[in-house]
């Protein structure tokens, strides 16, 4: 029962033959081995799997593979340049002591550019509810914090 | 997880012909977030999903002269974005500020919440105090249901297979009063409710309560009204004693459970603390000075 979907991936128009039961997570990860968003508990509650879908943070375990179809699809995987310079937001996190053990990383990363992209100067109140959905169990919650805050300081003009 | 179909029509008369169509081999789909976990978890089996993602006009907030109207298809995130909800339906904005996450809010809809009829549902208590309707469609026709009257049991709505939710009808609150949402949980984000109390009062100019609506989540098989406690409390003044007495009452009409986040005993005992808290504050948001 494969169908064909298009969509936009991190910049590129793409396209692809997929199972209606699957997630934007599955696809992501099987068909475009793009292996940043991780399956964590696989019922939206850890943020491992986030990604931004038309400019909103969502769980791409959660989200079914057939609403990707047109929308703009953004993964850890865009967010460096080609020629391998890190997103602000990177550097802030590797400056900060922000990764341990890197699993959470990358939802925690775009759950924060989904923010930024909406709020260039967010309290640490916004910080916080922005990323009330990222499990970090190596508790490095303050640190990840401190990093989103330095990388909004540093992103305004 | 078992293999399905996922449809996507783009009208409400496709949605109609696919649900004839397909029967109770169907299930409904919005935001997803209750029905591709209850998939994982092998809970449901469709043979196809039908999504109300693609139909058009399905998600608004319209502020109306007297009344509110709330798109099915209305996400948590957009609610809370709004100052019509934030101004106006203050329980309402408790509530989804709470729910789930920002990821989660960003897809999860008001209408799935409620379709979903789980007792924690977190909308589902100040849609109650807040007086709110259902409008269920289908090809037949539409019909205006008070939420109050919606409920069946755990999952379970006066929702027939052939109609869907449509928006919700929420009479604009008056002037002297006040709503308010208290979700008690052992973690503010990511959890559901242990309990969830909404309380909704209208003043008169003396400070009497004009009119008292108590919503109660977690508390019985379905989200209730505290009906005794809310006749208990309209002409009164807010005293502690009142106070406390209406929590009795609202304790007694709940008939909670015994569940992995809360034992009955509790969640009683909690009703009698939340109904004062969450009446107060109530009291303070309609502004009588």
């Amino acid at each position: 029962m494969k169908k064909v979907i298009s969509f936009k991936l991190n910049g590129e128009d793409v396209e692809a033959e997929v199972e209606p039961h699957w997630s934007l997570l599955h696809l992501l990860r099987e068909t475009f081995e793009l292996t940043g968003a991780k399956e964590g508990c696989g019922k939206g509650e850890c943020g491992a799997c986030t990604v931004i879908v038309d400019g909103k943070a969502i769980n791409s375990c959660l989200f079914p593979v057939m609403e990707v179809e047109g929308c703009e699809v953004t993964t850890i995987e865009g967010l460096a340049t080609l020629n391998g310079n890190l997103h602000p937001i990177q550097e802030s996190f590797v400056a900060n002591g922000a990764v341990q053990c890197g699993f959470c990383t990358p939802g925690m990363i775009m759950s924060a550019k989904a923010l930024l992209d909406e709020n260039k100067n967010p309290s640490e109140d916004d910080i916080r509810t922005a990323i009330a959905g990222n499990l970090c169990r190596c508790t490095g919650y303050v640190q990840i914090i401190e990093a989103i805050k330095k990388a909004s300081e540093r992103r305004e003009p | 997880m078992k293999k399905f179909d996922y449809l996507k029509p783009t009208s409400l008369d496709e949605v109609f012909s696919l649900m004839e169509k397909f029967g109770s081999n169907a299930k409904l789909i919005a935001g997803g977030t209750d029905v591709m976990v209850l998939l994982k978890r092998k809970r449901i089996f469709p043979d196809v999903l039908i999504s109300l993602r693609s139909v058009p006009n399905m998600a608004y907030i319209k502020d109306e002269k007297d009344k509110i109207r709330i798109g099915s298809m209305t996400t948590h995130r957009e609610l809370e974005t709004s100052t019509v909800i934030k101004e106006k339906l203050t329980a309402l904005y408790d509530a989804v500020i709470n729910l789930g996450s920002v990821q989660i809010r960003n897809v999860a809809t008001i209408g799935g919440n409620i379709a979903n009829a789980a007792p924690s549902a977190d909308t589902a208590c100040p849609l109650l105090v807040l007086d709110a309707s259902c409008l269920l469609i289908s090809s037949k026709g539409e019909r205006e249901v008070e939420l109050k009257d919606f409920f069946i049991a755990p999952g379970e709505t006066v929702m027939k297979q052939d109609e869907i939710l449509k928006e919700f009808i929420i009479p604009k609150p008056s002037k002297l009063s006040g709503s308010a949402y208290w979700k008690l949980s052992r973690r503010k984000a990511m959890d559901l409710p242990i309990l969830g109390v909404a309380i909704s009062l209208a003043m008169n100019e003396d400070k009497s309560i004009k009119k008292a609506r108590i919503g109660l989540g977690v508390a019985a098989p379905t989200p209730i009204r505290a009906f005794k406690a809310e006749e208990f409390l309209t002409g009164k003044f807010l005293t502690d004693e009142v106070l406390a007495e209406a929590g009795n009452i609202a304790s007694k009409e709940a008939s909670p459970r015994d569940s992995i986040r809360g034992e009955a005993w509790y969640r009683r005992e909690m009703i009698r603390v939340l109904t004062k808290r969450v009446a107060t504050i109530s009291f303070k948001r309609a502004n009588i000075v």
